[in-house]
C-alpha cells in the first residue's frame, strides 16, 4: 500500500504503525510518531492500524535553540 | 535558587544545543557553564542509522532538564502536535513554545501563541512560551496558564542585545512574581549583564555561545555575566547623573597656598 512518511511517498506492506518503523527499520526508543496530524503515542504504535494514501512522521530528537 | 513550574535549579543559563562545531564542544559548554536547562528540537528523522539517537543519548548523559521547543511551527495545529510528539519523546511537560509569524525577523505570533497556550496548558503541559515583549500578550499567557515568560530581546540570532530596554523593565515592572527569561537576540556577555540587570531571571542563549570562535569559553563568559547581572540588581545600583560627586570626601583636605 502507498503512505506518506515524512512528506515522502512510501511503498510498505503492513498493518500498523508499529510494522512500518520495523520493515522501514525504525529503530530505538528515541522516536515520536504521528498519523494524519495526530500524535500516536510509542506504547499505541502496535495498535495503530494502517490504511492506503496516510501521511506518517516520524520524528527524532534533534539540535534546537 | 530559580523556580520554573515546581523544577528548581541554580544557574540561571539555559542553553540551545544547535550550531555547535561538533558535539563534544556542545557538551563541553554545557557541562563547564554550569547550566541545567538545554533546549532540543524534533525533526524529521531521515538517518536510519540514528543521528537523532545519538544525539538523544548525549543529551541523557549530561543530566540536565530539556527543553524541547516547537521551532519552526507557524501555526497553532504545528505547534501542539510537535509539543505532543515531544512530550511523548523525552517524557516531560515542559515546551517552549514558539509560534513564528514572520519569516524575516522570527518575530512569534503573540495571537497564536495564547491559542496554543491555551490548548496546550489545558493538556497539562508546563509551557515556556517565545514572546515579545508586549504587555498585553504577556498578560493573556498567563491568563492562560503559562507560568513563566520568555520575552525576546531581539530577533533571534541576531545579537543584537535588547534592543527595547524599557519594555523589557516594563514587563519586570508589570509581572513582579512571574519568571522572566529573556529569550533571543543576545550577542555577548555584556547583553546578558544588562537584562539581569533589569530583574530578569535568567537568560536562554545559542547562537552567541555556539557561533563563538570558542563556544566552550563563551558559556563560560556568560556565566559569569549572568551572574554579575543577577547579583548586581538586588543590590541596588546608582543612577545616572548630571554632575559629578566627588567620592573621596572633602573634609580635611588639606589647603596648599
Amino acid at each position: 500500500m502507498k503512505l506518506i512518511v515524512n512528506g515522502e511517498a512510501q511503498e510498505a506492506e503492513c498493518k500498523t504503525l508499529a510494522g512500518l518503523l520495523k520493515a522501514l527499520n525504525y529503530d530505538g526508543d528515541w522516536l515520536a510518531t504521528a498519523v494524519n496530524g495526530e500524535l500516536v503515542q510509542h506504547e499505541e504504535r502496535a495498535i495503530q492500524t494502517l490504511v492506503e494514501g496516510d501521511q506518517v512522521e516520524i520524528l527524532s530528537p534533534m539540535q534546537g535553540g | 535558587m530559580l523556580k520554573l513550574y515546581n523544577t528548581e535549579v541554580q544557574s540561571r543559563l539555559l542553553l540551545g544545543t544547535a550550531r555547535y562545531p561538533s558535539p563534544a564542544i556542545m557538551e563541553e559548554a554545557i557541562r563547564q557553564s554550569g547550566t541545567e536547562i538545554v533546549t532540543v528540537s524534533l525533526r524529521r528523522e531521515t538517518a536510519r542509522g540514528g543521528g537523532g539517537g545519538m544525539f538523544f543519548e548525549i543529551i541523557r548523559n549530561l543530566s540536565v532538564h530539556v527543553l524541547p521547543n516547537t521551532a519552526g511551527c507557524h501555526s497553532v495545529k504545528e505547534a501542539v502536535l510537535t509539543a505532543q510528539m515531544a512530550r511523548d519523546l523525552f517524557n516531560t511537560n515542559w515546551i517552549k513554545l514558539e509560534v513564528i509569524g514572520n519569516h524575516d525577523t522570527l518575530a512569534p505570533d503573540v495571537f497564536q501563541l495564547v491559542e496554543a497556550a491555551r490548548i496546550l496548558s489545558s493538556e497539562g503541559f508546563e509551557v515556556f512560551p517565545y514572546t515579545t515583549e508586549d504587555l498585553i500578550a504577556a498578560e493573556r499567557l498567563l491568563d492562560v496558564g503559562c507560568k513563566v515568560l520568555m520575552p525576546w530581546a531581539a530577533p533571534i540570532g541576531s545579537a543584537r542585545g535588547p534592543v527595547n530596554p524599557a519594555a523589557l523593565k516594563s514587563v519586570r515592572a508589570y509581572f513582579p512574581g512571574t519568571p522572566l527569561i529573556v529569550d533571543a537576540g543576545l550577542g555577548r556577555p555584556s547583553h546578558a549583564t544588562q537584562v539581569m540587570e533589569f530583574g530578569f531571571d535568567a537568560v536562554l542563549l545559542n547562537t552567541a555561545v555556539a557561533s563563538a570562535a570558542d563556544p566552550v569559553l563563551m558559556a563560560n563568559a556568560f556565566a559569569s555575566a549572568i551572574e554579575a547581572g543577577r547579583n548586581a540588581y538586588p543590590a541596588g545600583m546608582l543612577e545616572p547623573r548630571d554632575i559629578a560627586v566627588p567620592s573621596t570626601p572633602v573634609i580635611g583636605q588639606a589647603v596648599f597656598s
